[in-house]
């Protein structure tokens, strides 16, 4: 426990703050009815889940968070309800019996496995850090031991940008517009 | 007037992290469109990633290969994202729909 009105108290009160913005925008995201507010709740949940990174001793992540997630995956994500949703999703309850309480119950259950499994074991912290984890760091270990997987992301994200092109232009033909 | 210092340990993370699984599990399989369950499985990679950060500042000897394996996470994030709106977009050409129940003949 620290006094609240300390440097420490208001760094704990903002944590507190950050982590109830990750919750309420994840609930959001799953429950609202309209999909355009889904994509909000995921882009409030992005927001906090960046300030919990900071927590973490990682502004460099934080970063990348709010600039990949909140700008480019929310933006993709809303441009896919654009193109492809026109109507609000209709009441859960006149589906399958996995879109009511059960859904709920494996949530739940999932939840309270982690959640156990977290409390059971005894986590041991090490003995020696062989460096401070700073960005200068991370650039090092990105470019020697990590440079192989850095060059299989960049194939990656180029098979993805053509595989998306290849798959949102089939069905469409050649001469069907006027140009 | 005090207040807990919960940023300082890892299991809040981790309760942080499942809560977040969790979330994305039930919203994968309550969600009926197609774009709500991409949400959902978002929400479950933002948990996984969480958990590798914590384990990251409080327990890694090396800790930089959090940080590193989370921005893998988040690179092959966007490239889900993206491969999943054209997937979504063919649908939705095809059937008029993106509600799941409406996709269910397998015949191409």
């Amino acid at each position: 426990m620290v006094p609240l009105f300390s440097a420490e108290g208001l760094s704990s009160l903002l944590f507190i703050v950050i982590v109830m913005t990750t919750l309420l925008g994840a609930v959001i995201a799953t429950h609202s009815e309209r999909l355009i507010r889904a994509v909000a709740g995921l882009a409030i949940a992005c927001i906090g889940v960046a300030g919990l990174y900071y927590y973490l001793h990682s502004p460099f992540v934080a970063l990348m968070e709010m600039l990949i997630y909140v700008g480019a995956v929310c933006v993709t994500i809303v441009f896919a309800v654009m193109l492809a949703d026109p109507n609000p999703e209709e009441d859960a309850a006149a589906g399958s019996i996995f879109t009511g309480p059960l859904s709920f119950a494996l949530g739940i259950m999932v939840f309270w496995g982690l959640y156990a499994v977290s409390g059971k074991t005894s986590w041991v912290p090490p003995a020696a850090r062989i460096n401070d984890g700073s960005l200068e760091e991370v650039g090092k270990s990105l470019l020697t031991n990590y440079s192989m997987v850095f060059e299989l992301i960049s194939l990656v994200l180029l098979i993805a940008i053509i595989g998306s092109l290849v798959l949102a232009r089939q069905g469409r033909t050649r001469t069907g517009g006027q140009s | 007037m005090s207040i807990p210092a919960f940023g300082d340990s890892l299991v809040t993370y981790l309760i942080i992290a499942a809560l977040l699984f969790g979330i994305g599990f039930y919203g994968l399989v309550h969600r009926r469109t197609l774009i709500g369950m991409l949400i959902a499985g978002e929400l479950i990679l933002a948990g996984a990633s969480i958990n590798f950060m914590a384990f990251n500042r409080f327990l890694a000897p090396d800790p930089t290969v959090g940080q590193i394996f989370t921005l893998f996470i988040m690179g092959i994030a966007a490239a889900e994202a993206a491969i999943a709106m054209s997937i979504i977009i063919a649908v939705y050409r095809n059937y008029r729909s993106i509600d799941v129940d409406d996709v269910a003949e397998l015949k191409g």
